[in-house]
């Protein structure tokens, strides 16, 4: 296996740097819920930046990435502005979709973010679709979609990994194994441990790694992302995470222990790297400035979301069909 | 020349294979034809990457063909049976119908979903429902539902070219139809309706091959002096209610026919419009023929019991003519 470009200390910088944007804009998301600015249901996926950030560090503007319900980070990380993404989780007109979208809904398609999908498990079968694309046209992009343990409970994930090894897509499946399918813990969801083992009936490459370590995520990915660069076919990548936030803001999180909590406080993404680039050598109060000067930048881009109007009401039938004439028929 | 209806959907999809290289067909079984052998062909001219055969997993390739449509593709997907596409739910009315309007226009699913529905020969219940009034209910999709060959050649070659995603009603009892498209001067287009018979006295709505049953009843009502405009709907969402104003302002009654289930379905919406929007039009309440709230069963004896036809357009039309 040929190994990608080894990172550099400087690329790891960049890295902590995406981490703490994430971090910082869902901890707003967070903050603006409580005030009541925020409508309808966000979820969170502080504590899971980690493989946003080291798979997508990997991709292209043109690669395309499908997410899930918990999909800002990987929405940010694939590129997309803090503005347009925190204006369309606040319901404005300046939002990525304009206010029709939402939390759960963020698309950017011009940065390949071609949706996140409210339905568990629905993301998988149209990643597999762009892939599948691609292919047909013959371009070398590859198609990633991210999801979380609870998707393997749905039929259509196996109907994907079957249809991805059989027509070879250049497919990455990124499963963020967090523990919890919504309330409930693994243990009761499925006897199979790792979502990796379910790639091996359909003969498909995995891994199961540490997804809060990000050098590791970095590397796993980026070698999975290569073979299917030369046209191998679909990976499947399992990070085992944690998911620090509730199921959705607001969640008590009565399923949980006091000592389960603690101890996730030390399984922090951006601690563990702020650590590992401290043992190489970087000096902390760079970090800090890294990681200070991330907040400020994501803070001020909320405030200017904030601010941005709201989506104007004689404007809800735009975007049902392509053409007026077909949606006018519906006008009221 | 004349063509089966199935020649005729096979020289569309030909025709547009060969016009777009974005174009693709996809489904079970059709690389060697699809279940009904209207793909049948096409794999060998354009190649087993344009014309591709999937598993069984409508779910999936629903999503795929979703995927890709978002993508740049123009992908035609078979489902082998409406009733089947209660595994494509998901996608077809949580996703594709609505990409466009939740992406703010960033995205299009421009992609057609063929399928075949409706009762005949002892199919039963899981394989002869008509099911059009779920989908005509979800904003963002188009529900087209041919009558005929020639009307099927336009429709299906509009729908491939249309931006939004479309779902391609075909009627199995139409099937073995046959038509010369060289008859017809001007093709179909998505989104209107057309007068299938010209009349004076009542106005019958129908589309699919209660089309035909609406033909023939004004054929035989003819003799008794009643004058029958057949409307033929063809696109189901979003309604032409332009031309069925036309009618209604010429007829002032109407009797709205189709094979679904009466009771919620689409007769149910335009019985509504109607009511609302030309009421002073109506000397008549709007009727509805439909089939009685019964799964469809296996004994032709049952099935020809509860299956509307004909004759029940002609019941319906004398009570109101009467």
């Amino acid at each position: 296996m040929e190994n990608p470009a080894a990172p550099t200390l400087n690329d790891f910088k960049q890295m902590y740097r995406a981490l703490w944007r994430i971090r910082t804009f869902e901890s707003q998301v967070q903050r603006f819920a409580a005030a009541g600015e925020v409508p309808g249901f966000p979820h969170l996926s502080t504590g899971q930046e980690a493989v946003a950030v080291g798979v997508c560090a990997h991709l292209t503007r043109e690669d395309t990435l499908f997410t899930s319900h918990r999909g800002h980070g990987h929405t940010l990380a694939k590129g997309a502005d803090v503005q347009a993404a925190f204006a369309e989780i606040l319901g404005r007109d300046g939002g990525l979709c304009r206010g029709r979208g939402g939390s759960m809904h963020l698309v950017d398609a011009a940065h390949g973010v071609l949706g996140a999908t409210g339905v568990v498990a629905g993301n998988l079968p149209l990643a597999a679709g762009a892939a599948w694309a691609a292919q047909a046209k013959g371009e070398t992009t590859i198609s990633v979609v991210f999801f979380g343990d609870g998707a393997t409970g749905a039929g259509v994930f196996h109907e994907t990994l079957n249809l991805a090894m059989l027509w070879n897509l250049p497919l990455l499946l990124v499963c963020e194994n967090n523990g919890y399918a919504e309330f409930t813990s693994r243990e009761e969801h499925s006897k199979v441990k790792h979502v990796s083992a379910f790639a091996a009936p359909y003969g498909m490459p995995a891994n199961t790694i540490d997804g809060n370590d990000l050098p590791v995520v970095y590397a796993a990915a980026g070698e999975a992302i290569a073979r299917l660069r030369r046209g191998d076919g679909p990976y499947l990548l399992e990070c085992m995470t944690y998911r620090m936030a509730g199921h959705f803001v607001g969640d008590a999180q009565h399923y949980r222990s006091k000592e389960e909590r603690a101890a996730m406080i030390e399984k922090c993404p951006i601690e563990r790297l702020k650590h590992q680039l401290i043992g190489r050598g970087v000096a902390e109060n760079e970090l800090e400035a890294i990681g200070e000067q991330a907040r400020q930048e994501v803070l001020q881009a909320v405030e200017r979301a904030r601010a941005g109007p709201r989506p104007d009401p004689a404007t809800v039938l735009e975007f049902v069909y392509s053409a007026p004439s077909i949606a006018a028929q519906f006008r009221p | 020349m004349t063509q089966t209806f199935i020649e005729i959907l096979r020289r569309a999809l030909d025709e547009e294979l060969a016009r777009d290289p974005r174009v693709h067909l996809l489904g079970e079984d059709v690389a060697v034809g699809g279940a009904f052998g209207v793909t049948k062909g096409l794999a060998e001219k354009h190649g087993m990457q344009r014309v591709r055969n999937t598993p069984i997993s409508e779910a999936a390739i629903t999503g795929m063909a979703t995927g890709a449509a978002l993508c740049g593709l123009r992908p035609v997907l078979e489902i082998m049976f409406i009733d089947f596409a209660t595994l494509s739910l998901d996608c077809l009315v949580n996703q594709s119908a609505k990409y466009r309007y939740m992406s703010g226009g960033q995205l299009a699913v421009p992609m057609v979903v063929r399928t075949q529905a409706g009762a005949a020969g002892g199919a039963a219940a899981q394989h002869s429902q008509s099911l059009e009034a779920w989908f005509t209910h979800v904003p963002g999709l188009v529900v087209v539902a041919p009558s005929s060959p020639a009307q099927a050649y336009g429709l299906l070659k509009s729908a491939i070219r249309l931006g939004d995603p479309v779902l391609f009603i075909e009627h199995k009892r139409l099937y073995a139809m046959k038509e010369a498209l060289e008859d017809h001067a001007e093709l179909p287009f998505i989104g209107t309706a057309r007068v299938a018979r010209s009349g004076t006295d009542v106005t019958v709505i129908a589309y699919s091959a209660m089309v035909r049953n609406a033909l023939e009843a004004a054929a035989e009502l003819a003799g008794a002096g009643i004058s029958i405009e057949v409307i033929d709907l063809r696109t189901l969402a979003p309604l032409d209610m332009a031309t069925i104003a036309a009618s209604v302002a010429k007829t002032h009654r109407v009797v709205i026919a189709h094979e679904a289930v009466q009771s919620s379905g689409l007769g149910a919406e335009i019985s509504a419009r109607i009511g609302s929007e030309l009421f002073d039009e109506l000397d008549a309440p709007v009727t509805r023929v439909g089939c009685p709230f019964a799964p469809i069963p296996f004994a032709p004896d049952l099935e020809q019991a509860l299956l509307p036809g004909t004759r029940n357009i002609v019941r319906a039309v004398r009570e109101l003519a009467g």
